[in-house]
């Protein structure tokens, strides 16, 4: 105490083992929120269908949850509609920091096959930011999984995001 | 949202993002207290404009657009189209064809009316039902990916016939799977009806009499359970039900129970359906041939989609791609019954009730008229984003920013 850290060093030391306990926490228990900005349903009953019985995703602590404001984790669907950008958007800046979007199937990722509808504004990454796709129409629930996986490796490697609010 | 100013109402919004939605349709409830006092829908969240799409796209690559209506109901949309250009182009679709359309719809009713007692069982707090009925439903899957190599858009119909055939190994595993989902249904036959606690979330919940349903022009197993004698496989048969009826399955309650027993009766049906189709596919080949231009004129084409009546328009000018396609889907015909039934109803029986006609917004939401009321929220979009941010920024910035 007398000579030794400066207080200031004393907080990093802190702050390090918090942020370790955090990404470790948000690793084991990383909790999703799922919205359909315009999809067919498709990719929305397989997402349920990893997180039934048969695929259990929660085995990896993963947990669909109601709120954005509790969600680590938005999984989204479909193309995004005119009408459902703004819901889009608001869920996504709902969600606390840092927030990991998963775009699931080939409708998030590009348009697939509704590029070029009228009502669709585009695909999801040109509304919110995307760290995992997941292509498939729609893909498999092992292919969710595999997404997630790949989500909560990228999580510890690249240590916590910080994504502002984009408005 | 706003608080209404009026002390005894409340408006309670639900949607379009909500742990009881799976998809995107925003509620209004206007609540005294726990009773629910008015109902408005908005609809349109998932609205791509798919009709006006169908007009570029030549009359191939509409069947795999108009598959993807809906990722629960795939099968029965590309049939309706196949069966209405088909009769446009005057082909003849081969027996086994129509056969094995038929099969692929009945087990696309088991797949989705699982999903939907899944999904109705868990807006009723019973997950344990929910977990269960969907394990079951991953045999049925299963059999449907056997048959066509997909889970969800099986594209088992193309113009003129199917693409896929059922073989005596195949037919086997599916009657296997069928053993097993028969006796897991009649378990959840036993449960739905005998179960208390569920029983008091569905006994005389939403009740719709017979009267209410025809004026509000409910149809598929939501009309069915109010005892309305309307089913597309019996009043205008089409591919292989001409040949071989199913039965029908009616109910005479009218609240979310029968709705329940509608749709596990019905699977019973379909199970019994789908043996007799196997003991008796007709032997021919799977297509015929298809002209690359369709005849001009107009068609229409109804079948019986898990959730009720399909209804498709189409017109063509000769052309290879279609003038006008016009899909009416039964979701649009159910919903506006949900701002009905749920009036003098408890707050809390409102997704159950929503969830009893099986909706589907993705089927709905390609055209829909909104009537706007701008009015009615003092607050617009962006001030309340940008008070969220503001409020989240300056209170958690902190602990966010470490």
């Amino acid at each position: 105490m007398t000579n030794g850290a400066s207080p200031h060093k004393e907080t990093n030391l802190w702050q390090s083992v918090l942020d370790r306990l955090k990404l470790w926490s948000r690793k084991h228990s990383p909790w999703l929120i799922h919205f359909n900005s315009g999809s067919c349903n498709g990719c929305d009953i397989e997402i349920l269908a990893t997180l039934t019985p048969r695929y259990d995703a929660e085995r990896f602590g993963v947990q669909l949850h109601g709120s954005p404001r509790h969600a680590d984790i938005l999984i989204c669907t479909g193309p995004v509609t005119r009408q459902a950008r703004e819901r889009l958007l608001r869920t996504y800046e709902q969600m606390p920091n840092p927030k990991y979007v998963i775009a699931v199937g080939a409708c998030a990722i590009t348009g697939g096959t509704f590029a070029g509808c009228y009502n669709v504004i585009g695909h999801i990454d040109e509304v919110i930011p995307v760290d995992v796709y997941v292509p498939g129409c729609p893909p498999r629930p092992e292919a969710i999984i595999d997404a997630l996986v790949i989500l909560l490796q990228k999580m510890s490697t690249n240590g916590p995001k910080i994504e502002e609010a984009v408005s | 949202m706003t608080p209404s100013t009026d002390r005894k109402r409340f408006t309670v919004p639900i949607g379009p993002q909500h742990p009881a939605l799976k998809e995107p349709g925003h509620f209004a409830f206007d609540v005294d207290g726990e009773i629910v006092q008015s109902a408005s829908v908005r609809l349109g969240y998932a609205h791509r404009g798919i009709e006006k799409a169908t007009e570029s796209r030549t009359w191939v690559q509409n069947l795999y657009l108009l598959e993807r209506i809906c990722g629960i109901c795939s099968h029965i949309h590309a049939t309706a189209y196949c069966l209405g250009v088909e009769k446009l182009a005057e082909v003849e679709v081969p027996p086994r064809a129509q056969a094995i359309r038929s099969l692929v719809a009945e087990l696309e009713r088991i797949h989705s009316h699982l999903l939907w007692l899944g999904v109705a069982a868990h807006e009723a707090g019973f997950d344990t039902l929910f977990m269960y009925s969907w394990r079951d439903r991953e045999t049925v899957m299963d059999i449907l990916e056997a048959l066509t190599g997909n889970r969800v858009h099986y594209s088992a119909n193309v113009l003129g016939g199917v693409k896929y055939d059922v073989d005596d190994k195949q037919a086997a595993t599916i009657r296997e799977g069928l053993d097993f989902l028969e006796e897991r249904t009649l378990h959840y036959l036993e449960v739905v009806t005998t179960d208390g606690l569920f029983l008091q979330r569905t006994r005389g919940i939403g009740v719709m009499n017979r009267d209410e349903a025809e004026q509000s022009g409910v149809i598929g197993p939501t009309g069915r359970a109010s005892g309305v004698h309307r089913d597309v496989r019996i009043d205008s048969p089409y591919t292989a039900y001409a040949e071989h009826p199913i039965l029908p399955v009616y109910e005479s309650t009218g609240d979310l129970l029968a709705r329940f027993i509608v749709r596990l009766r019905e699977q019973l049906a379909s199970f019994e359906y789908i043996r007799m189709l196997l003991d008796h596919l007709p032997n021919s080949p799977l297509t015929t041939r298809m002209p690359r231009r369709v005849k001009e004129g107009e068609a229409i084409s109804r079948v019986e989609a898990p959730r009720g009546e399909l209804f498709y328009f189409i017109k063509s000018n000769g052309g290879d791609m279609p003038e006008r396609i016009h899909v009416r889907t039964p979701t649009l015909c159910n919903i506006a019954s949900v701002a009905q039934l749920v009036i003098g109803q408890h707050l809390a029986d409102v997704p159950m009730i929503l969830v009893g006609i099986d909706p589907c917004f993705s089927c709905n939401d390609r055209t829909s008229v909104i009537s706007q009321d701008g009015q009615r929220d003092l607050w617009t979009w962006d001030r309340l984003r940008q008070y969220g941010i503001n409020h989240y920024g300056t209170h958690y910035s902190k602990d966010i920013h470490r």
